[in-house]
């Protein structure tokens, strides 16, 4: 009976995993493949190591397995988000069907960003906005 | 088919071939970022062998090493965006 839990969970993980490897090749834009790279890698990784929790069924192995999945939750969204962010500011092109652009005119075409500006919202690759200021 | 049989002829197969097709975008990328992408879900495929392994293996001790991969793929990726970001306009 936990031969087949193991077989299903490692199954799917791998599956999903196949699937963010298939899908980071064949998309056509950098952000739609950071896309991929953090849902279905991320659900196929935590998937295997439930397999690897249910096979040693431990309580070491289990708290183990759980602190890997949790930090591996939390961190895959920032770091997506970071990468996101710093290939919209290199000046990467969008797909030309993507139908919206929030972002557009929010930043200069410039390259030189500073992470810490030395006033918060006045730094001068940021182009002033009212609409934006008010909200 | 014991289970040993099926990850060793089959899940690690199958990651072995996924880390491959990444591992092409590694490559080709035509930006850096994309490379950098590439790099972050080659840590995380690595992560999964490793459990796999540990598996095979029946030492939980692997996962350790899981634990502390997914931490350098997460600093190298925030390493990488926030330099990517300070690089002057060429």
């Amino acid at each position: 009976m936990m031969d087949i839990i193991i077989v299903v969970l490692a199954s799917f993980g791998a599956f999903f995993i196949l699937l963010g490897a298939v899908g980071i090749l064949r998309m056509p834009d950098t952000y739609l493949r950071m896309a991929v790279t953090t849902k279905a890698a991320t659900l196929g990784v935590g998937l295997i190591l439930i397999a690897a929790a249910f096979y040693f069924d431990d309580v070491a192995t289990t708290t183990r397995v759980l602190a890997i999945i949790i930090f591996i939750l939390l961190t895959a969204p920032v770091g997506a988000h970071l990468m996101g962010r710093a290939s919209y500011i290199a000046g990467n092109k969008l797909w030309e069907k993507s139908v919206s652009d929030d972002l557009e005119g929010k930043y200069k075409a410039s390259r030189n960003f500073s992470i810490a500006p030395e006033k918060p919202g006045k730094s001068e690759d940021i182009i002033e906005n009212e609409d934006y200021d008010k909200n | 088919m014991t289970l040993d049989n099926f990850l060793y002829y089959i899940i690690l197969p199958v990651l072995a071939l996924s880390t491959l097709l990444v591992f092409i975008r590694f490559i080709i990328g035509p930006t850096i970022s994309d490379r950098i992408v590439a790099l972050d879900l080659l840590i995380t495929t690595g992560i999964g062998v490793i459990a796999v392994y540990s598996i095979l293996s029946g030492q939980p001790t692997f996962l350790d090493i899981g634990l502390i991969f997914g931490l350098i793929g997460f600093l190298g990726t925030v390493a990488y965006s926030s330099y990517l970001e300070k690089r002057k306009k060429k």
